[in-house]
């Protein structure tokens, strides 16, 4: 559960800064002048769909987070025996970062508002989660044609869990990249249509991050043990 | 306001809101059923919560039987028991306590009390209250298929949950994970809603700092519960996988009636680890909207400003940090590396400092206190008593060498009824007879709600003090018999008996409770707006109940805390947060 306290540890630093920030410190019970200043709420310029965003992805972050803490406690047990990861992985994962590069293009020419650009960068990013996805199907079929299937061993369920959450995520972003090509024929670039590109966006790139996690730790964790053992050295 | 940043009155949102922005409801079915209506939504997760909630008492009255009467009941056997005691504990906790309190008093109170006109994201907080019904109806479902619903008691450990030899092996199980799963999921949502419209939605002058106690504590505990849920998420989804797929991430080699099974290699430790990393701050999931309801009560009948706001958010703020590393101490008797025994009750120790100035502060609220013996108040006053109780044993059992003995014994059961079932359902009663007014613009009836609390109030203390005794001899929970043991006196035996015909006293004063609630819906005294002289601002909308958009033509604008009560100089003994003047302490005029 190290990882995970890492992570509450990193959000709590977070918050408490932020609720400094935002006069956790004031006393209320003196403040009433009416001839003073009104106090708004304090200056957020965000739209309530990026904080909305930034929440859920705070959420999906902690959901990996404990799932990484999980393969760390199974992965120090005795009986682990590791899985030949696919070099497949490899490809899937060039593809992923591709993907995230054309969502950016995309953001950068709605704020030109150029439309054949937007066009170009939604549709390449959106193919390119796609071909993501056919490839991780294919993974799980080289894995299991190769003799590992989801019971035979928890390291191979914890690789196909992991996946599959992660992919499932990316679905979920397909659906809500759908549905803002769809607002594509209109033809302008409108303040709508820019905020659905940036939220997918942001979206791509939490995923790119994740996956890049993910990856690190199914297919590299068994060379970095020994660095996971002196950390938790003196607890044993 | 001191500190504010040059421009922060660029952020301030418009005084009147177009029309357009705000969702209107077109039929009867989008205004009552598929409402996007926060006021509706908290209405709908509040009934939806009592009805299971009344499941879970039937089953609590069904133990007591035959913990009370053990073979008088030939209906009940140790399969059905541990039924009951699953589906009782896990309605409580999950669809009853955390549904009620965010779903239920954060969707209704939290748009009002900060001066917004709805949540931010109304769809998705409807899509929150049908998925929560859902999970719900699985639920409810898993009491009819083969095999009946899960016993493998609250906590769901594995092995044993998904073995067979625990009721409810074939299906049970199945439901009662897939249920926890779609709960969550509603939850997330709601969620969402909760926290960005507490973040990014609120009046003009509404600081952080000038919000009730009952929005820091609601969305305090959103912020946790967002963040506590993807842990049990995270093992029901695994333990659904070693259930269906045949997958060993909870489960060990094991033997089972001389064979082998086809498990092998996982770790049921993992899954009381995630389990747990949610069930702690569950607790304060639920104690804190419960403590900032409470905060507000006090405040409100006995007419003087909360002692110490200040300490009291960043109490809610530390208690809610503190509680996500404190998970271990419920697994003492798994056994653990002595260390890490030492850490984990250090931690549940310290916890017992912010709590502590909350208590604190609510007595020193009531201190010279124009206190008015309400029914919110006495809930309130209830609950101070029946959380410092609970408490109290809690400190015995965050102690590793305390904790091992007593931890299969009655004391826990005596325990985390006192602080986790019985404080907060206190609260729950308090603040809708404190709401009600506004919900529905007619008072509770005052007899009926006397009765109902006196009967529930002694009630509970003589159901589970009782039970602390029946601890200490060593009786054991989640035995569904005593049988003989040389151990227990024939008193205990009593003392059963008598607990467990409270406990069904008290179940049917709830049933006088629900008439009320029915009852005073048409005979009520009529309320007005604000029957309380509360400071809030969802006492001071132009309808009430409150109407759709919540504030008619413009939102309000706020000039002061929550809690100006008893203002010297000032004309009536509250000052509403809308109101602009006069400035604390100069004797003049209010306009």
């Amino acid at each position: 559960m190290i990882v995970t306290l890492l992570f509450m540890l990193v959000l709590a630093a977070v918050a408490g800064w932020w609720l400094l920030k935002h006069g956790l410190g004031s006393r209320p019970w003196l403040e009433t002048d009416p001839a003073g200043p009104l106090p708004g709420p304090e200056p957020s310029l965000l739209p309530e769909a990026k904080l909305g965003l930034g929440v859920f992805l705070t959420v999906a972050a902690a959901l990996l987070a404990m799932l990484v803490s999980s393969y760390l406690m199974r992965m120090d047990m005795e009986d682990w025996r590791p899985l030949p990861w696919p070099r497949l992985l490899w490809f899937n994962t060039g593809v992923l970062v591709l993907s995230s590069v054309a969502l950016h293009g995309a953001v950068a020419a709605a704020r030109r508002e150029e439309m054949a650009g937007l066009r170009r960068g939604l549709l390449a990013g959106g193919a390119g989660a796609a071909v993501f996805l056919v490839g991780q199907l294919l993974a799980w079929r080289q894995l299991s044609a190769a003799g590992y299937r989801l019971s035979t061993n928890p390291a191979d369920a914890f690789f196909y869990l992991v996946t599959a959450v992660h992919g499932l995520h990316v679905l979920g972003g397909l659906v809500a990249l759908g549905r803002t090509v769809a607002r594509l024929p209109d033809g302008r670039v409108t303040q709508r249509l820019r905020l659905s590109v940036e939220l997918c966006a942001t979206y791509w790139h939490f995923l790119l991050l994740a996956w890049l996690v993910l990856f690190a730790l199914l297919a590299f964790s068994p060379s970095f043990l020994w660095l996971y053992e002196i950390c938790t050295a003196p607890l044993r | 306001m001191s500190g504010m940043a040059p421009g922060a009155d660029q952020a301030i949102p418009p005084a009147e809101t177009a029309e357009v922005e705000l969702y209107h409801p077109h039929s009867w079915l989008t205004k009552y059923v598929f409402s996007q209506d926060a006021k509706v939504i908290g209405i709908q997760y509040s009934l939806t919560a009592i009805a299971i909630g009344m499941v879970a008492l039937v089953l609590s009255w069904l133990m007591r039987l035959q913990l009370g009467f053990p073979g008088t009941f030939s209906f009940i056997d140790a399969n059905t028991y541990y039924q009951f005691i699953t589906m009782h504990g896990m309605i409580m906790v999950v669809y009853l306590l955390t549904a009620l309190f965010l779903g239920g008093f954060g969707n209704y109170l939290i748009p009002l009390m900060v001066g917004a006109r709805d949540m931010v994201f109304p769809y998705v907080n409807m899509l929150s209250y049908w998925i929560y019904l859902l999970a719900v109806l699985v639920l409810v479902a898993s009491f009819f298929v083969p095999g009946g619903p899960t016993g493998a008691g609250w906590t769901l450990y594995p092995p044993q949950a998904i073995l067979s030899g625990t009721p409810g092996q074939e299906w049970g199980i199945i439901l009662m994970l897939l249920s926890l799963a779609l709960f969550i999921i509603g939850f997330t949502m709601g969620g969402l809603n909760y926290a960005v419209t507490v973040l990014q939605a609120r009046a003009r002058g509404m600081t952080l700092m000038r919000m009730p106690l009952t929005v820091w504590g609601i969305f305090t505990a959103t912020v946790m519960a967002l963040l506590a849920f993807p842990a049990l998420f995270v093992g029901a989804v695994m333990m659904l996988f070693d259930r269906l797929l045949g997958t060993s991430f909870f489960m060990p080699t094991l033997v089972e009636m001389g064979q082998q099974l086809r498990y092998g290699g996982g770790s049921p430790i993992l899954f009381q680890h995630l389990f747990w990393f949610f069930g702690h701050p569950e607790v304060y999931i639920v104690a804190l909207p419960a403590f900032g309801i409470v905060s507000d009560l006090i405040s409100t009948h006995a007419r003087r400003n909360i002692f110490g706001y200040r300490m009291m958010v960043w109490a809610i703020v530390i208690i809610g940090a503190l509680s996500f590393v404190v998970w271990a101490h419920h697994m003492y008797v798994s056994g653990m590396h002595p260390y890490f025994g030492f850490f984990f009750a250090t931690t549940t120790l310290i916890i017992a400092i912010p709590t502590a100035i909350k208590v604190y502060n609510w007595v020193l609220t009531l201190w010279r206190g124009n206190i008015h013996l309400t029914l919110p108040m006495l809930f309130a006053l209830a609950f101070i008593v029946t959380f410092v109780n609970g408490g109290l044993t809690g400190l015995f059992l965050g102690n590793v060498v305390v904790d091992v003995p007593l931890s299969d014994t009655m004391f826990v059961v005596a325990h985390f009824h006192m602080v986790m079932g019985v404080a907060p359902i206190l609260v729950i009663f308090g603040g809708i007879y404190h709401w009600y007014p506004k919900i529905t613009g007619r008072m509770m009836n005052e007899a009926m709600g006397q009765f109902h609390f006196w009967v529930t109030f002694l009630g509970a203390y003589a159901i589970f003090f009782p039970m602390h005794y029946l601890g200490l001899l060593g009786i054991p929970r989640r035995y569904h018999e005593l049988g003989e043991m040389s151990f227990v006196p024939a008193s205990a035996h009593d003392l059963n008996a008598f607990i467990s015909i409270v406990a069904l006293v008290v179940g049917f004063a709830q049933l006088v409770f629900l008439f009320n609630l029915a009852w005073s819906l048409r005979h009520g005294r009529l309320a007005g707006g604000n029957p309380w002289n509360a400071t809030t601002l969802e006492w001071q909308t132009p309808e009430t109940p409150p109407g759709h958009g919540n504030w008619g033509k413009e939102l309000p604008v706020v000039y002061r805390w929550a809690y100006d009560y008893s203002v010297p100089g000032a004309e009536q003994d509250y000052l509403p947060q809308n109101h602009p003047g006069p400035a604390r302490g100069t004797a003049g005029t209010a306009a």
